[in-house]
């Protein structure tokens, strides 16, 4: 394993192999020492040319815990604010000597840009781009169903999951679609047809327009946030009638089954998706989320730094 | 290959080394054992059955993994990681005994000794081992021994176990270095 690039690159069982790693690790992280040495002198660099919080915290949290340095780096305040390339930045990055990029751009491709690239020789992280994939978050998705909801196995098999709201310009669902459903799980979209992608009959999903239809059969249900910024055109006719049919209420979490759980990837449109009782409520897994986000891109560093480069599993 | 410890000679190695350990600390009340995944821990397990049946009374056993901690990380890819599982007392004052299956360059030992104080503070750490094959590249020494066994450095010592390999037997097999 040299990149992350994309869930659609994943096996299941390599994608198990990270699950079961982030297991391990969390039981470091649950203990007194925080902090382990398996990465002393590797450099990261963070390079967020988008805005994020929860995953570039994240991220730097995990590296930090298995001691590597790390370097921040947003396009706020950079050279790139001033119109420098992927490419001048990036072999910046390679003249520094940075082990591994974790990029997030708005661009869809930039990771793999960067990573087909000769650009530089460190590993290449995907932390998000545009609106094709996000899988680091699609592994914690899938670490805290597992968690939550695995009955036995190692997998996801036989688990329901609704994905629900702004499918379309979700790199989140796209690669929660593919690792859930790779994993066994059944995934229904929940959306009105003007947030749905194009093509998306061969996605391998089942997609309702009512919610209420579909929310008593799930064991989950990841509500997706509005992505206003990414908003260009009419999607809905206002807000208001979104939150009717599509949010999560009090209502419609009386309607879950007595184990399901509750999960938003962040950050939250308190009132728009979600109304705050259904965030904070018993069921909400999303701070378990956030915290499980540490521990599974510890798992990612450890699997693609740790070992040699040269004889390095593919993955 | 060459049988280098039969089952019962294996058998009668355990139940010594679970002899010295509770004459060395005085019962089971102050030790916890713990085992170095994978055949270590199945080597403490069976050490813990053993002194459970001397003292018929429960001892402290658990596994510790100490793959984060290696030193040879960078060599190879990246390794699955095993089950740490601390008993319920924990490590803290107690006196610890490490029980690794071959002891050889004393790395690993090192790497457990490290992995231990992320953990807690013992009182004393001990080693037991089954197999002490030589050529230590650390200054460490086992407390315990099953068979010391001179090697050379090309030879490879194979530990099995029935619960993982259907046999409990120890053999020495030539290499091809």
């Amino acid at each position: 394993m040299r990149h992350l690039l994309s869930i659609a690159d994943l096996s299941a069982t390599q994608a198990i192999q990270i699950l079961d790693t982030a297991e391990e690790l969390s039981r470091v992280s649950d203990g007194p020492m925080k902090k382990l040495p398996t990465l002393r002198g590797r450099t990261i660099v963070n390079l967020f040319a988008e805005d994020s919080t929860r995953t570039r915290i994240s991220f730097e949290a995990a590296a930090k815990r298995l001691s590597a340095d790390v370097i921040n780096f947003s396009a706020k305040g950079s050279s790139v604010s001033k119109g420098e390339s992927l490419k001048d930045t990036a072999q910046t990055l390679q003249a520094m000597g940075a082990d591994a990029v974790i990029i997030r751009h708005s661009a869809s491709g930039a990771a793999q840009r960067l990573a087909d690239s000769q650009w530089m020789t460190g590993s290449v992280i995907n932390a998000g781009d545009g609106t094709h994939e996000h899988p680091s978050q699609a592994l914690l998705d899938a670490f805290t169903i597992r968690k939550n909801l695995a009955r036995g196995g190692n997998d996801l098999t036989g688990i329901r999951v609704a994905i629900v709201g702004d499918i379309i310009h979700s790199r989140v669902a796209r690669s929660n679609v593919l690792l859930l459903t790779k994993l066994g799980a059944h995934v229904t979209l929940v959306a009105p047809p003007t947030l749905l992608p194009a093509g998306i009959e061969s996605w391998p999903v089942t997609v309702a327009y009512d919610f209420d239809s579909v929310i008593a059969d799930v064991d989950v249900v990841m509500m997706l946030r509005i992505q206003l910024e990414r908003m260009s055109e009419m999607f809905f006719p206002n807000v208001r009638e979104y939150s009717h049919y599509f949010g999560l209420n009090r209502d419609r979490l009386k309607m879950m089954k007595p184990n399901a759980i509750v999960m938003h990837p962040g950050p939250m449109n308190r009132g728009l998706e979600i109304t705050a009782d259904s965030a904070d409520s018993a069921r909400s897994v999303i701070l378990q989320q956030v915290t499980n986000g540490v521990t599974v891109r510890m798992a990612i560093l450890y699997l693609l730094l740790a070992g040699s480069q040269e004889s390095g599993a593919q993955l | 290959m060459s049988l280098a410890l039969p089952a019962p000679d294996m058998d009668r190695a355990i139940t010594r080394i679970s002899h010295e350990i509770l004459e060395r600390n005085s019962g089971s009340e102050s030790i916890t054992l713990l085992g170095i995944p994978t055949r270590g821990a199945h080597l403490a397990a069976r050490i813990a059955s053993k002194i459970e049946a001397i003292e018929g009374k429960a001892v402290q056993s658990g596994t510790l993994d100490i793959t984060l901690h290696r030193d040879d990380l960078r060599m190879r890819p990246p390794r699955a990681l095993m089950p740490t599982t601390i008993p319920a007392l924990g490590v803290e004052n107690r006196n610890v005994i490490l029980v690794d299956d071959v002891l050889f360059s004393g790395r690993t030992i090192r790497a457990a000794l490290d992995a231990l104080g992320e953990i807690g503070r013992p009182a004393a750490v001990q080693l037991a081992v089954l197999i002490d094959r030589g050529h230590r590249q650390l200054p460490i020494r086992a407390d315990y021994v099953g068979k010391n066994l001179p090697t050379s450095l090309s030879q490879i010592i194979k530990v099995q176990f029935t619960e993982l390999d259907g046999v409990d037997e120890v053999t020495l097999e030539e290499g091809n270095a």
